[in-house]
């Protein structure tokens, strides 16, 4: 085991993806000589050269689109967008091209591209920095959403996601980019959680706690907090948000019979209302309280100096625990 | 204010200001001036002439083969017009007056290079061998697109205007990561687009990405003057291959109706791409003389002078004059083609008529790589919901 910040774990992820795969490629703004502005691809191109980590030409839609053209000549594109709401203008290669081409040519051309976003607030950013735009993948059929929380994941995942023959949106928690955790950078990703399932990050038994990406650590942190209280909270961290790993979700709500989700984009239609919407149908009467969600205002992102009041912290992730438990 | 385009005057309505995006003190810029800049090697009447830069030795059977390409793949055109009008078909885009600069660069390929096409390229498809009854299956909605792109090195008609030239791009950057360039086994990719494509973004990015890679890739542009209702003065205030150069990357307009020409300049530009010479852009100046589809109504929008005009210079005309004049094809030879055409034509309806659907769950085939847990659930499901009318039975399945 080898101590490791998320940032690092994705570097050495990304390391030996290209080891193990000589048409593993990585594209993208900056990702070259600086490597990337959160040095996540730091050392790539000095060690597997120009030609497989590319520094491009700043368009979005282009890094995209000539991934696809790439993926088509048998490469395994990585794409880094540098922040989440740099993705937008590519989302028309992302959902038109990138996630239909396999269904459109009825299972004759594969794409295997990873698209690397950063994503979510918390590091007092200027606007269009702080974006959580997972559901508009999520929502896209033929796209696999997923994202990491801690290290381990980080190192695993980022391979996995790689090697996967399906595109793949792979959010990274950025203000979690400097967190520590243990990763066995010596192991495979063979004995790794396949990329599709959700974790039981911490056991609980009387509430089901949803959430992924930055926001894994602060229910966690919300659950040693309320065992204080006397409570009992698991927390799952979903890891894939397309596919969703229902039979995890549903194991823990099934003892609970209470569940709260939190994620950092709007809770107007977003993830947790798909998440409460399954629930409700398939656990109906394990329920003891409505599914409650804790998520972004019905607002665009705020100025960074109010951020930490449109982030679910600690005190608003708890309080929807105490609303759950007054059922 | 009078402005001077294609030959033709028109006089703006006098509101006594300035039309709007034309500023007076900047001239509206004639985007159709052809000045000498024109590659030609078969004139509209049919007279063959040299161009310094494109010698092109051809037999009188490879002359009559380009004929016959012709010929046949308007008769495709014609067709599945029809089928639309029969209601076989949900829509069709038709390719007539484009016949020669896409059979001209169809035929100009080497088997090994990659095409692009935008979803109106039923003559290169045709260069490539792919059945003309599989190009319907997009327009009868049957399926997405119905050819293996790998095996006929033609990929899937792109409808959203302009995506397709990344991917060429990407592809081509693909090629040079091989080293497939130079030598005998150098490979090189075409992509299609129209007048209407050179606004969008991507077509623009596609162009930055190819010069800055030097990526050995063709950019065929077929300006047929419409962008559905909107003329080439919407889109562009010089000659589109003048933009090449600001890219970085030579750019050429050849006379998309003369099929030796756009032969001639496409050969030329893949060669230079396998050797490792970058990306060409080829404006080939044509005219859509039909509808955009099946859908569009074109009398709105222009004149029927303008398709008059273009009609003396048919693709098709020129080359059976020439083949006439200089004695390489007999009469008999015409009366084949036409009763091949005849017979392309049937079997091109009756197949068309015939396709059955696909099965109602192949919804769901091919999402992901493996079905997911939803995709699979949904099936079932569906399957189910299916069972439970008797009169279905699941046999549409």
């Amino acid at each position: 085991m080898t101590t490791l910040a998320l940032s690092k774990a994705l570097n050495e992820g990304l390391r030996k993806a290209m080891e193990n795969d000589p048409k593993v490629l990585i594209m993208g703004e900056d990702v070259g000589k600086l490597g990337g502005v959160f040095r996540i691809t730091d050392g790539l191109q000095k060690d597997f050269g120009e030609d497989r980590v590319i520094d491009t030409p700043l368009a979005e839609s282009g890094i995209v689109g000539t991934a696809i053209g790439l993926a088509l000549r048998g490469y395994r594109p990585v794409c880094e967008i540098q922040f989440d709401g740099f993705v937008f203008p590519a989302v028309n290669q992302i959902v038109n091209q990138l996630a239909k081409m396999h269904y459109r040519s009825r299972g004759c051309i594969s794409l295997p591209v990873t698209i690397r976003v950063p994503c979510g607030g918390g590091i007092g950013a200027v606007e269009h920095h702080s974006e959580s735009p997972e559901l508009l993948f999520a929502h896209t059929a033929g796209l696999r959403v997923v994202a990491c929380a801690d290290a381990a994941d980080a190192f695993a995942m980022i391979q996995q996601s790689i090697s996967c023959d399906d595109p793949v949106i792979f959010f990274e928690p950025k203000r979690r980019y400097w967190d520590k955790g243990e990763v066995d950078v010596a192991s495979g990703v063979a004995s790794a959680l396949p990329l599709d399932r959700a974790k039981v990050a911490l056991e609980g038994t009387e509430v089901t706690m949803l959430t992924y990406g930055p926001l894994v650590q602060t229910c966690l942190e919300s659950a040693i907090a309320a065992r204080e209280d006397g409570r009992s909270i698991e927390v799952i961290d979903l890891r894939s948000l397309s596919p969703l790993d229902m039979e995890t979700i549903g194991a823990s709500v099934r003892r609970t019979g209470r569940c709260v989700v939190a994620h950092e984009a709007p809770v107007f239609g977003g993830f947790g209302a798909e998440i409460a919407a399954r629930v409700t149908e398939q656990y109906f009467y394990h329920l003891e309280a409505p599914v409650l969600r804790v998520g972004g205002f019905a607002t665009p992102y705020p100025p960074s100096r109010l951020e930490e009041h449109y982030l679910p912290d600690l005190d608003r992730i708890l309080d929807a625990v105490d609303r759950t438990l007054e059922y | 204010m009078t402005v001077e385009s294609g030959g033709a005057t028109t006089t703006a309505p006098n509101t006594g200001a300035p039309a709007a995006g034309a500023p007076l003190d900047r001239p509206v810029p004639d985007t159709r001036d052809q000045a000498g800049e024109l590659i030609q090697l078969l004139t509209p009447e049919g007279e063959r002439i040299d161009h310094p830069d494109y010698p092109l030795e051809l037999t009188a059977a490879d002359l009559r083969d380009l004929y016959r390409d012709l010929v046949l793949v308007r008769r495709i055109d014609t067709e599945a017009i029809s089928l639309q009008r029969q209601g076989e078909l949900g829509i069709w885009a038709s390719l007539l007056g484009q016949e020669a600069a896409q059979i001209g660069s169809g035929r100009a390929l080497g088997p090994d290079d990659m095409v692009f096409p935008t979803y109106r390229e039923h003559g290169v498809a045709w260069c490539r061998g792919i059945d003309p009854v599989k190009l319907l299956e997009l327009y009868r909605g049957v399926s997405h697109g119905g050819w293996d792109p790998k095996e006929h090195r033609f990929h899937l008609y792109t409808i959203v205007i302009g995506s397709q030239t990344l991917h060429a791009t990407g592809y081509a950057m693909g090629i040079q990561r091989d080293g497939a360039l130079g030598g005998d086994r150098g490979e090189a990719v075409i992509v299609y687009f129209g007048d209407g494509a050179t606004s969008q973004g991507d077509v623009n990015e596609a162009f930055v990405w190819a010069s800055v890679f030097n990526a050995p890739v063709v950019f065929f542009c077929q300006n047929n003057q419409w962008a559905i209702s909107e003329p080439l003065e919407k889109q562009s205030r010089i000659p589109l291959y003048q933009r090449a150069r600001g890219f970085g990357f030579p750019g050429l307009r050849v006379d998309g109706n003369d099929v030796l020409a756009c032969y001639a300049v496409t050969k030329k530009a893949m060669q230079a791409a396998r050797e490792g010479q970058g990306p060409t852009f080829i404006e080939a100046f044509t005219y859509r003389m039909g509808a955009h589809t099946t859908t569009d109504d074109p009398t709105r929008y222009r004149l029927a002078s303008e398709l008059e005009m273009w009609k003396l210079k048919d693709p098709i005309e020129r080359v059976r004059a020439y083949l006439v004049r200089t004695g390489q094809a007999e009469p008999e030879f015409f009366a084949d083609v036409e009763a091949e055409a005849s017979k392309v034509g049937a079997d091109v309806r009756e197949a068309c008529r015939t396709m059955p659907d696909p099965p109602v769950l192949s919804i769901f085939d091919h999402v992901y790589a493996e079905p997911t847990a939803i995709v699979r659930a949904e099936r079932e499901q569906y399957a189910a919901y299916l069972d439970s009318f008797e009169e279905l039975g699941g046999e549409r399945r």
